[in-house]
């Protein structure tokens, strides 16, 4: 099977990227260094092409009750223009993909997934719509999609649109929306724990896009590529499919339970509700290295009679805190704040301690 | 004849007297970007060619060092636990391990420095 590029691949090699292989597609993966593009977005902004996400758009007169019963969290309490993230299940509670939900209108919702799952989401959906008078349009292979982040993204953002930036509050969106003479759909939201907005156009003016905001943050903004929107997404404590999230860990074990409604009756809510009843038997839990080495994912945890008791999902010298710290997902019953385990990196097993998974402060827009 | 030999992973070897200073290229230091993390062997260990005697590490991934002759372990670079980016900074003058070779021919099946550029430029 031939990689798939996105409209700003030819944008990527210009910039001297160092393009790797992702979930079938040719993504950039630093552009300069990872640590200087992950501050830049910490400190003034930084843009990220995440054309390679998937856009499918649920419409119809039934749509609302669809929605309902394939997502766990509670759209009908949503205002139109509004965004919620949650997560489709499957019977046994197991997590097939998160996403983020944007309300159109009772009849219309455009669902947001990861690349690396959007076959399986679309054919997910498509296994279920049987009985409701729904069109599931997967537009993922037209819609190009760019997140700026950090700081000065609105300034920057602001330049090349009439639209007051100022009055999208976090979450939400607007469609329609001119930036640099193209319609696009704008919302503010991100993945990097920073203030920012992703923005949703055709492919054909992906370039432009591009261009005009590199010209509008001249000095400011820099390229920022998927090395360091992992790094930036694990130290805001936002979790990654394949990592935190995977169809063998259910979203309250992982520590996301806010986003599943208690009250809803969605595919995996039985699972759920006797999750909250007591039956939980993991939890994810932040760690710090006590000792030298660093912790990544898949490595081994220990408890310190050495039981194996759990596993690293995501782990890094942190750019923004230089320390190297991990989450790990580890038995309910196992330790707490404070406590200590063993990381089994290599041959060694090294120490390191649970703290707040919370790990930064988010900057995120109220 | 130089002593000093490379091989195809990017790891260089200095016979200075008994011992064979271990480290990686420059090449291999700008493919990796910042080292944050350098993992050492412990004194002693017996290593045959291309067993790994360490790691280098960066923010993104871990790399094995491999040991390019077979020996044993005889001193580590201590330095590079507190200050890992001296590799970034001169690669070629940074050695991670030294080992006691336990067998010298093995040395005639890696490159000398002209083969070596050689070689990187075929993989560019």
């Amino acid at each position: 099977m031939s990689l798939k590029r996105t409209p700003l691949y030819n944008k990527h090699k210009e910039a001297g990227a160092d393009v790797v292989e992702f979930f079938g597609w040719e993504m950039p993966m630093t552009y300069t260094k990872l640590e200087d593009e992950h501050l830049a977005v910490r400190q003034a902004a930084g843009l990220f092409d995440v054309s390679h996400m998937g856009e499918i758009y649920v419409e119809g007169p039934d749509s609302a009750a669809f929605m309902k019963k394939m997502f766990t969290n509670d759209l009908e309490k949503l205002e139109d223009g509004a965004i919620a993230y949650g997560f489709f299940l499957t019977e046994t509670g197991g997590i097939v993909d998160d996403l983020l939900v944007y309300r159109r209108n009772k009849d219309s919702y455009l669902l947001v997934v990861n690349a690396s799952n959007c076959d399986k989401d679309d054919a997910w959906l498509r296994a279920h719509e049987e009985g409701y008078d729904i069109v599931i349009d997967n537009r993922s292979d037209d819609i190009a999609e760019v997140a700026i982040q950090g700081p000065k993204a609105q300034e920057i953002l602001q330049k090349i649109t009439d639209f007051d930036l100022e009055s999208l509050p976090f979450f939400h969106f607007k469609e329609d929306v001119v930036v640099a003479g193209v319609s696009t759909l704008i919302s503010r939201t991100g993945y990097t724990g920073e203030d920012g907005f992703e923005i949703y156009f055709g492919n054909d003016d992906a370039e432009k896009i591009w261009d005009a905001l590199f010209e509008a943050g001249e000095g400011v903004l820099k390229p920022a590529g998927l090395g360091c929107r992992d790094t930036l997404r694990f130290e805001a404590g936002l979790p990654l499919y394949g990592n935190e999230l995977d169809d063998k860990t259910s979203p309250l074990e992982a520590g996301f339970g806010i986003f599943v409604s208690k009250e809803g009756d969605f595919i995996g809510s039985d699972v759920m509700k006797a999750q909250r009843a007591g039956e939980l038997n993991k939890k994810l839990v932040g760690l710090e290295l006590v000792d030298r080495g660093i912790a990544r994912h898949g490595y081994p945890v220990y408890d310190l009679e050495e039981n194996e008791i759990g596993v690293v999902t995501t782990g890094y010298k942190s750019p923004s805190l230089n320390k190297v710290i991990a989450n790990a997902i580890i038995n309910k019953d196992g330790p707490s704040l404070d406590d200590e385990v063993l990381i089994g990196v290599r041959k060694k097993k090294v120490r390191a301690k649970v703290i707040n998974k919370y790990y930064l402060r988010k900057n995120t827009k109220k | 004849m130089s002593n000093l030999y490379f091989t195809e992973d990017h790891e260089w070897l200095r016979v200075e007297g008994d011992k064979a200073y271990v480290g990686i290229t420059d090449f291999a230091q700008e493919q990796l970007g910042d080292i944050v993390y350098v993992e050492l062997p412990e004194e002693d260990d017996e290593v045959a060619a291309g067993d790994s005697v360490g790691v280098v590490e960066s923010v993104k991934s871990a790399s094995d060092v491999l040991a390019p002759a077979s020996g044993r372990v005889v001193e580590v670079n201590e330095d590079l636990e507190d200050s890992p980016e001296l590799i970034n900074e001169d690669a070629m003058g940074n050695w991670i391990v030294a080992l006691e070779l336990s067998d010298k021919e093995e040395l005639s099946a890696l490159m000398d420095e002209e083969d070596y550029k050689a070689f990187l430029g075929e993989e560019a």
